[in-house]
């Protein structure tokens, strides 16, 4: 039996953890605005906007990877945008896939944050205004560490639905070994190919991977739990 | 020329249950209490103060500096105002100690002389020992007093205090009182207090204003308006009236002091009082009795002449509210409305009071 983890599954595993670190990375700066928008404000579009935002978790991913492929293909609107800007097409490319893994993630980053803004309530944030804070720095220094423990939710959520997602990286990457061929691609084509053990060795990994994750997430709940009243 | 101004509060808020709308012209120092039952507007008024809530049509001023004015628009946001704010659920912040706790404002503050105020504060409120600690390891009692000292740390022009007692049992309260005393005696900054309680009023009020529904019911020097015909309806069954003395003498056999008021004299619990000491006396209208000639023959030691100025219903429809003027001070006491056919009493007639309990507050 051959060693089962050859170079292209190796590929596989990097391309998929680069690809989870910077959805991960880009969601925090994304989605922490937007769940403190969400939370503070009384506006009438906080409705629709809070529904858009929430859409890639009921959507089917075909539905969303395929709108986006047309979206980003040479024809599509952010394709032409793409192309007048010089960065030529997204689709089957890692940028187009880090795009649509930012979108297909976006409810996991938000409503963590979300909730815990809400949960946080006014009040710090006036206490810090009467002690001479403004807005921006009661921000960052009072709401955003009393949101912790939900901005670390939001973190793994993230980074963990992205290494399983699987539809949406089909849709828009394709499969190309080595520039969108993500793990969960990697054992479809294994699949695919009658190559179980293969199959077999990387989905353990990935079942592994996903129980460490929400178990670590839980405990670390718990210990947050304890340390903020 | 300059004019020593108080704090004016001009603001009208409307909510869908009540309507705020007051004008008011507040002395530049003490303790002014705002008094009144849940729902009257206290709090609504205080977040005018701080920046917290715009009131329409609203004027705030401290002294010559302007946090308000609708018709100038302008809006000093709560962050620029120099004021403290003390609420009634604790407000530390829990990722931090209560070091970075009371450091925050402080940080913020940019002013000089800081670190004195800083040790100032945590001496005065006796926090010293509880630095490194977390806000989730403090008793409640405590953390309010934490709570303080954050805010007195900065310094502020304005100290705002609403209900910082009203989350406490009884213990805790008794725990922070003194320190709210002592806040009143050595601090010079104007202090804005909210409380419904009675005995909180009585101890700490230099000067009253009674909200309700929204609208300031009565205002002015906290014994004034404590003693005025109004009281009844402020304080319930608490009523009550509050003089200032002085210590004049002492009778160590029965372990007593005598305490000079203007209008007479009262012999109180010794409570080691030296002589000269200035302290405040509360006599609640329960506690006093009247009679038409000098009591002989009773348990009671302190009597005091007077002349009746109003006689008006009280809570209850058997009572009345009786003010008695003696010398330049006014006593209040709760009789039978029988009591007073039995005896004829009238506006005008001279009569001695009996005073069964004084209470030293401070």
């Amino acid at each position: 039996m051959n060693f089962p983890l050859n170079k292209d599954a190796w590929d596989a595993i990097c391309l998929t953890l680069e690809l989870a670190a910077c959805t991960t990375v880009i969601l925090l700066v994304l989605a922490t605005p937007l769940a403190w928008w969400l939370a503070q404000t009384q506006s009438k579009w906080r409705a629709p906007i809070s529904a858009l935002a929430t859409l890639p978790l009921v959507l089917p991913p075909s539905v969303l990877g395929f709108y986006l492929l047309v979206a980003m293909g040479p024809h599509g609107p952010l394709g032409q945008l793409t192309q007048a800007l010089g960065w030529g097409v997204l689709s089957f490319t890692f940028t187009g896939l880090l795009i649509g893994s930012v979108i297909f993630s976006l409810p996991f980053a938000v409503q963590p944050m979300q909730n815990a803004f809400e949960a946080i309530g006014k009040r710090p944030m006036e206490v810090a205004f009467t002690l001479g804070a403004g807005p921006i720095d009661a921000f960052f220094s009072v709401a955003l560490p009393l949101a912790r423990p939900g901005l670390l939710t939001a973190a793994i959520l993230s980074f963990s639905h992205t290494v399983g997602e699987f539809g949406v990286v089909l849709m828009i990457g394709g499969n190309i070994p080595d520039k969108t061929r993500v793990v969960s691609t990697q054992i479809y084509g294994h699949v695919e190919a009658m190559e179980y053990a293969q199959a077999h060795w990387l989905a353990a990994g990935m079942l592994v991977f996903s129980f460490s994750v929400l178990l670590a997430l839980s405990l670390l709940r718990k210990r947050i739990g304890q340390v903020l009243p | 020329m300059t004019v020593a101004y108080g704090l004016r509060i001009r603001a009208h808020l409307a909510r869908s249950d009540f309507h705020l709308d007051v004008d008011l012209e507040l002395p530049p120092k003490g303790i002014t209490v705002l008094f009144g039952p849940s729902g009257s507007g206290k709090t609504s008024l205080l977040r005018c103060v701080a920046g917290l809530e715009r009131p329409s049509n609203g004027l705030i001023r401290l002294g010559q500096e302007l946090w308000q004015d609708e018709s100038r628009d302008v809006f000093v946001p709560p962050w620029e105002r120099d004021l403290g704010y003390v609420s009634q659920e604790a407000s530390l912040f829990g990722h931090l100690d209560v070091q970075k706790n009371v450091d925050y404002g402080l940080k913020r503050s940019g002013k000089p002389g800081s670190a004195k105020a800083r040790s100032g504060a945590i001496e005065l409120l006796g926090i010293g020992h509880l630095m490194h600690r977390h806000p989730a390891n403090l008793s409640g009692g405590e953390r309010q007093r934490v709570a303080i000292a954050r805010a007195l740390a900065t310094q502020p022009r304005l100290l705002l205090l609403d209900e910082p007692l009203a989350a406490l049992d009884l213990a805790r309260r008794h725990e922070i009182l003194p320190w709210l005393e002592k806040m009143r005696d050595e601090l010079s900054m104007p202090m804005l207090y909210i409380t419904h309680s009675a005995d909180e009023l009585a101890r700490l009020a230099d000067y009253l204003v009674v909200l309700d529904k929204g609208s300031v019911k009565a205002y002015g020097a906290a014994q004034d308006v404590l003693a005025s015909v109004e009281s009844p309806v402020i304080v319930g069954e608490d009523t009550g009236i509050v003089l200032r003395g002085t210590v004049v003498g002492r009778d160590a056999l029965w372990h007593l002091s005598q305490v000079a008021f203007p209008g007479g004299y009262l012999w109180v619990r010794d409570n080691d009082m030296a002589q000269g000491r200035q302290v405040r006396l509360r006599i609640l209208a329960r506690d006093i009795s009247i009679s038409t000639h000098e009591p002989q023959d009773t348990s009671i030691q302190n009597h005091l002449m007077g002349s009746i100025q109003a006689i008006v219903d009280d809570v209850h429809l058997s009572q009345a509210l009786v003010r008695i003027r003696c010398g330049d001070s006014i006593l209040l006491a709760r009789v039978t409305k029988r009591a007073i056919s039995m005896l004829d009493l009238k506006t005008g007639d001279e009569v001695w009071a009996q005073v069964k309990s004084v209470a030293v507050i401070a």
